[in-house]
C-alpha cells in the first residue's frame, strides 16, 4: 500500500503541474449530472425511465434540413465519386490560411447571421479547434501567465478551463444581479477591474458572450456601445464571444460587436476580437469549426501560426466551403432554425408557466434560465446543490445548476432544450409536473420581484419538505464547483 | 506592444528561420509544369504523395464510409453531433492495429492508451504541456525538424537542449553525446524532463539502430526522465530492413508494464505514411492513465473532425487495404528515393544512406566556399533562387556542421524530378566551371575525387561497422 502511494506520488513529479492538477475543470461536481445521464440515458422505448439530457447546450432541431442538403450534394464531400477529383488537393492542403473558399464562406454567414448589417474581411478568418481552441489561443495571444481577463457572471463553465488551464491567465467575475436582469453594468465593471488591481492582476481584457450562456439575452446596443467604451478607456481588450449569433428568435435582435464599433468615433479596434464556431448556429459540434476574428493585424498573424495546433480538417473545410456557399440553403437553414427554435423554447416555457416556474425573459441560445429560487430550503448555494441533486436522481433530469456558471445567486438553472425532440420535451415537463405537485403548499412571502415573464405564481413552503422517499445522502457542505451563477445581464419585461 | 502577450511579440514561434522563408519564396514562383515551366520547385515539403490512386479507388468501392453513411443509410447527423474527446471508438480501433501493422505485429497497442491530437503538431504540444514545467527541458538529438522549436517551445514555455550528432558516425546518437547534453542542460540550471527522438528520423531519413534504442531506455530509466518518440514516418520505411519502434525494445528488455514504459511516449499521425496531412490526425500513444487522462482533456483544443473520424476509421479497417497500401507504399518511396540519389550522384553530390522518411540527407559540404554556417546560407540562396529548388538549410535543422542540406522526394512527379536534379546538374558542372578558372583544375578535380570518394568509402564501410543487433 505505502510503496503503491509512493509510487503514484513519483509518478505526479513526473507530470507537470498542468497535467497532474485540477484545471481541467473536470472534478467538478458539475459533471455528475452528466455522469448520471452517461449511466442512465434516456430512451423513449429501451429506457424510459432514464435521465434526460437537458444540460448539453446543441442545437439538434435542424438535422434533417442539413441532411437533406448533403444527400442532394454529394459533390461536397471529397470521397463521393462526384467529388473524389478534389481528393488529393484537399488531403494534402495544411495551409494554416485555410481554403480561401472556406474562409470566403465563413465571412459571409457571419454577415448573414447579422443580417448582412456588417462586413467580414475573410482574410482575417483565423481557424481554431472549435470555440474551445479559439478562446485558448486568444487567451495566449492577447495575456501573460497572471494576468487577468473580466467575465460577467453567469458564464460558461468551460472557460475557466479554455482561458486559464495551459495559458495561467485568471479570470475576474463581473457580478450581475437578477434584481436588475443580470445587467452587466459599468458598476459593475469597475468594481471588478478594481478588485483585480486589489489583487495585483493586471487585467487584460473583457470577454462577453453575446447571445449570453447561459442566459440565452442579448445585449443591446446601449449596453455593447458601453462595452467598447469600458474597454477602450482603459486600453483592454474586448472578447465577443458570439457563437450563439444565429440562435436569436422571436422580437430579439443579435447586434454583434462588429456593427456597434462602427458606430464609436475612434474606437481602437486593435483592442476587439470575435470568437465564432459553427457548433451551436449549424449543429455541428463534431466538425471542430471554430474562428478567431481580430481587428488586430499583429493578433490575425500571431493567432493564424497558433492554428497549427488546431487546424479545421481540410475534408470538412471543403464541405463547409460548399454549404456555406449555397445562399439558398443557408437562408433556408436560419430561417427554419429560428422557427424551431422558437417553437421549442415556447413549449418549454407553456410548460413551466403552467406549473407556476419562473424563467429569464430570453430569445437566443439553446437553453432557458429557470428561476427555482423559490423552491430552495434556504438562500444557499448548498441548498441548490441538495435541489439539483433531486432533479438528477428523483426527477431524472440532467439540468445545470447556477453555481457551476458562477451565478451569484443561488437557484438559479439552465436547461437545454434544443437538443431534444418533441416527445422528450413532453416526458421531461411531465416529470417536472409530477415534481412539483409532489411538493406540499406553504404560504411563503417571495424573495424578491425581479423583473419577469408573466407567470402564475404559487407560494412554496420556506422549509420545504420532499414527499416522496429520498434515501440518497447528500453531500454535506459540498459547493456546485460551478461557482454561483450571476443574475441575468439583460433582462426586460415585455410588458 | 505591451498589449499583446510575449508569445505574440517574439519570435518564438520559429517563423522567421530560413526553413519557412524558402516556403515563402516558393509560394511567390511555385513550378509549374505548364504555367511555370522555371518556377521554383518545392523539395522543402515532407509529404507522402505517391500513392494517392489507392486511396481514391478504395473510395471508389466504399460508398457507403465515402458518403457518411452506414448500411446505407445516412449517420451525418449523428458524426455533426460527435464531439467526445474520447474519440470514435471504432476508429481508435482501427488506428492502434494500424499501428501494430507498422511494426509487423510484434507489439501491442491498446486503442484506451491512445489520445487524438489535431496532427502530431498539436500533439507534441500536448505532451509537452504534459510532461514540462515552462523553464523545463527536453533532450533532442541534432539535426531535427525545425517545428519542433515551435510546437514545443513556444506557448508551452519548454526549452529544448541539442544532443549533437555529428557525421562521422552517421549522426547516430552516441552516449557521451547524451551525457554532454545532459549536463550542458544542468550547466544551463535546466530540469531535464526528457529527451524525444523522431524515429524514423528527419531530416536524415535514417531509422535509429537497437544499440541507440537501448541506449535511450537505459538513459531514461536511470535518470528518471520520459522519452518521447516520434514515430510519424514510422509507414515509410523502405529499406530492406524493419522498423524497430521504442515498443520493440521495451518489449524485448522485458520492461513492459514497469515505471519505464510508463515514461515512454509514442507520437503517431497519418499525414505522412498515409499522405493525409490536411485532415489534421495525430495521436499520442501512452502507458501513464494520468498522461492519457490529461492530454484527452487538452485534447479539447484540437479534436478530429468526426467526419474524418468516421472516414479513416472504415478505411483503416479494411485490412485489405492497408497491408496493400503499406506495401505498395514502400515500394513506389523506393524507387523514387533511388531517383533522387542518382540524380544527386550524377551531379557529384552524396547523401546519407537512407531507408526511410520522404526525403534525402544530402551533402554539399564540397559546394561550400568556406566551412562556415554563413556559406551554407549563400549556398542556400543560390539554389533557391538560380537553381529554382526550394531545400532545407540544415542550420535550420540545427545541424552543427554546414553544408548538409534535407532534399525531399515524394512530393512531386518522376518528370519533376528529373528536371529538378537537371537543374542541380547544370548549377553544379557551371559551379565546377568557375572554379577550375580560378583554381588549379587538377587540384580541384582530384580534391573533388577524393571526397566523394571518401564519402563513399565512409558509408560503406560504416554500415559494415555499426551492425544491426537485430
Amino acid at each position: 500500500m505505502v510503496s503503491f502511494v509512493t509510487e503514484k506520488k513519483q509518478n505526479l513529479n513526473l507530470l507537470s503541474r498542468i497535467a497532474s492538477g485540477d484545471g481541467h475543470g473536470e472534478n467538478s461536481s458539475y459533471f455528475d449530472g452528466w455522469k448520471a445521464y452517461e449511466e442512465n440515458p434516456f430512451h423513449p422505448i429501451d429506457r424510459p425511465d432514464g435521465v434526460i439530457q437537458m444540460g448539453l447546450a446543441e442545437n439538434q432541431l435542424c438535422g434533417d434540413v442539413m441532411r437533406k442538403w448533403v444527400l442532394k450534394h454529394p459533390e461536397a464531400s471529397i470521397c463521393t465519386e462526384q467529388g473524389l477529383n478534389g481528393f488529393s488537393d484537399i488531403a494534402i492542403f495544411q495551409d494554416y490560411h485555410g481554403l480561401p473558399e472556406f474562409r470566403q464562406a465563413v465571412a459571409k454567414f457571419m454577415e448573414k447571421t447579422r443580417n448582412n448589417r456588417v462586413k467580414f474581411d475573410p482574410d482575417r478568418i483565423v481557424m481554431s479547434g472549435g470555440a474551445t481552441g479559439a478562446h485558448e489561443t486568444v487567451a495566449f495571444c492577447l495575456a501573460n501567465p497572471g494576468d487577468g481577463f473580466l467575465v460577467p457572471t453567469p458564464y460558461y463553465p468551460g472557460f475557466d478551463r479554455d482561458l486559464r488551464w495551459r495559458t495561467g491567465v485568471n479570470l475576474v467575475p463581473v457580478t450581475c444581479h437578477s434584481s436588475d436582469g443580470f445587467k452587466i453594468t459599468v458598476e459593475a465593471l469597475e468594481a471588478a477591474y478594481e478588485k483585480a488591481r486589489e489583487s495585483n492582476i493586471p487585467v487584460k481584457g473583457l470577454l462577453m458572450t453575446n447571445p449570453s450562456n447561459p442566459l440565452g439575452t442579448t445585449l443591446d446596443r446601449e449596453c455593447l456601445k458601453s462595452l467598447v467604451k469600458f474597454t477602450n478607456e482603459k486600453k483592454i481588450h474586448l472578447i465577443a464571444d458570439e457563437i450563439y449569433a444565429a440562435t436569436t428568435f422571436g422580437q430579439s435582435e443579435f447586434i454583434s460587436v462588429a456593427e456597434v464599433i462602427e458606430e464609436i468615433e475612434d474606437c481602437n479596434r486593435d483592442l476587439i476580437h470575435i470568437v465564432y464556431s459553427l457548433s451551436k448556429d449549424m449543429g455541428l459540434p463534431g466538425f471542430r469549426v471554430g474562428i478567431v476574428y481580430s481587428y488586430n493585424d499583429r493578433v490575425v498573424q500571431i493567432a493564424r501560426k497558433m492554428s497549427s495546433f488546431g487546424l479545421v480538417s481540410s475534408q470538412t473545410q471543403h464541405l463547409i466551403a460548399k454549404m456555406l456557399s449555397d445562399e439558398d440553403f443557408v437562408d433556408e437553414f436560419i430561417r427554419e432554425s429560428k422557427l424551431r427554435l422558437a417553437a421549442r423554447h415556447a413549449e418549454l416555457t407553456t410548460g413551466l408557466d403552467g406549473l407556476g416556474i419562473g424563467w429569464l425573459k430570453a430569445e437566443a441560445g439553446l437553453f432557458l434560465w429557470m428561476d427555482l429560487r423559490n423552491l430552495l430550503k434556504t438562500a444557499t448555494f448548498d441548498s441548490e446543490t441538495e435541489l439539483w441533486r433531486v432533479i438528477i436522481h428523483q426527477v431524472k433530469l440532467n439540468v445545470s445548476p447556477g453555481g457551476s456558471f458562477h451565478c451569484h445567486e443561488p437557484g438559479w438553472f439552465r436547461v437545454c432544450f434544443a437538443n431534444m425532440d418533441h416527445k422528450t420535451m413532453e416526458t421531461a415537463l411531465e416529470r417536472i409536473r409530477v415534481f412539483t405537485s409532489q411538493l406540499e403548499e406553504e404560504t411563503k412571502p417571495m424573495a424578491s420581484t425581479t423583473m419577469m415573464a408573466k407567470k402564475k405564481k404559487k407560494c412554496w413552503q420556506s422549509n420545504l419538505r420532499l414527499s416522496f422517499n429520498d434515501k440518497r445522502r447528500f453531500d454535506d457542505g459540498f459547493f456546485s464547483p460551478h461557482s454561483p451563477v450571476p443574475p441575468s445581464p439583460l433582462v426586460r419585461a415585455q410588458t | 506592444m505591451k498589449q499583446l502577450s510575449t508569445k505574440v511579440t517574439s519570435n518564438a514561434h520559429g517563423q522567421d528561420s530560413s526553413y519557412f522563408l524558402g516556403w515563402e519564396e516558393y509560394e511567390k514562383n511555385p513550378y509549374d509544369e505548364t504555367k511555370n515551366p522555371n518556377g521554383i520547385i518545392q523539395m522543402g515539403l515532407a509529404e507522402n504523395q505517391l500513392c494517392f490512386d489507392l486511396i481514391e479507388t478504395w473510395l471508389a468501392k466504399n460508398p457507403d464510409a465515402a458518403g457518411l453513411k452506414k448500411d446505407g443509410q445516412s449517420i451525418f447527423k449523428e458524426l455533426a453531433l460527435f464531439q467526445d474527446y474520447h474519440g470514435l471508438p471504432e476508429f481508435k480501433k482501427a488506428l492502434a492495429e494500424f499501428m501494430e501493422e507498422i511494426r509487423g505485429n510484434r507489439v501491442t497497442f491498446d486503442p484506451s492508451k491512445i489520445v487524438l491530437a489535431a496532427g502530431s503538431t498539436s500533439a507534441n504540444e500536448t505532451l509537452m504541456f504534459c510532461l514540462a514545467e515552462p523553464g523545463d527541458a527536453f533532450l533532442l538529438p541534432t539535426p531535427y525538424y525545425p517545428g519542433f522549436d515551435r510546437d514545443l517551445k513556444w506557448r508551452t514555455g519548454a526549452e529544448i537542449v541539442p544532443i549533437h550528432c555529428s557525421s562521422s558516425n552517421g549522426f547516430q546518437i552516441t552516449e557521451s553525446a547524451l551525457q554532454q547534453a545532459y549536463q550542458q542542460a544542468q550547466k544551463l540550471d535546466l530540469k531535464v524532463k526528457g529527451i524525444l527522438v523522431t524515429n524514423p528520423s528527419n531530416p536524415l531519413g535514417t531509422m535509429l539502430t537497437r544499440r541507440e534504442l537501448n541506449l535511450l531506455v537505459d538513459f531514461v530509466s536511470s535518470k528518471n526522465i520520459h522519452l518521447i518518440s516520434d514515430e510519424i514516418y514510422s509507414g515509410t520505411v523502405f529499406g530492406f530492413e524493419q522498423f524497430v519502434s521504442v515498443m520493440d525494445v521495451l518489449k524485448d528488455k522485458n520492461l513492459e508494464n514497469t515505471e519505464v514504459s510508463k515514461r515512454v511516449h509514442v507520437v503517431y499521425s497519418l499525414s505522412k505514411d498515409l499522405g493525409l496531412p490536411g485532415f489534421r490526425v495525430g495521436a499520442i500513444y501512452s502507458n501513464d492513465e494520468m498522461v492519457v487522462s490529461a492530454a484527452t482533456k487538452m485534447s479539447s483544443f484540437g479534436l478530429v473532425s468526426s467526419q474524418t473520424q468516421y472516414l479513416l476509421s472504415a478505411l483503416l479497417s479494411d485490412k485489405k487495404f492497408t497491408s496493400t497500401y503499406l506495401d505498395e507504399n514502400k515500394k513506389r518511396l523506393k524507387i523514387r528515393q533511388k531517383q533522387l540519389v542518382s540524380g544527386l550522384e550524377a551531379a557529384g553530390v552524396t547523401s546519407l544512406k537512407s531507408n526511410a522518411g520522404l526525403f534525402c540527407w544530402v551533402d554539399m559540404r564540397h559546394l561550400l566556399d568556406t566551412n562556415t554556417f554563413e556559406a551554407e546560407l549563400e549556398l542556400w540562396k543560390k539554389i533557391v533562387y538560380e537553381v529554382k529548388l526550394n531545400i532545407s538549410p540544415g542550420s535550420s535543422c540545427h545541424c552543427t556542421e554546414p553544408g548538409w542540406f534535407r532534399v525531399c522526394f515524394a512530393n512531386m512527379s518522376e518528370d519533376t524530378l528529373d528536371l529538378a536534379m537537371k537543374r542541380l546538374k547544370e548549377y553544379v558542372e557551371s559551379t565546377d566551371s568557375r572554379r577550375m578558372i580560378s583554381k588549379s583544375s587538377h587540384e580541384r578535380i582530384k580534391s573533388l575525387r577524393k571526397r566523394t570518394v571518401s564519402n563513399w568509402v565512409f558509408r560503406v564501410s560504416w554500415t559494415d561497422r555499426v551492425p544491426d543487433e537485430r
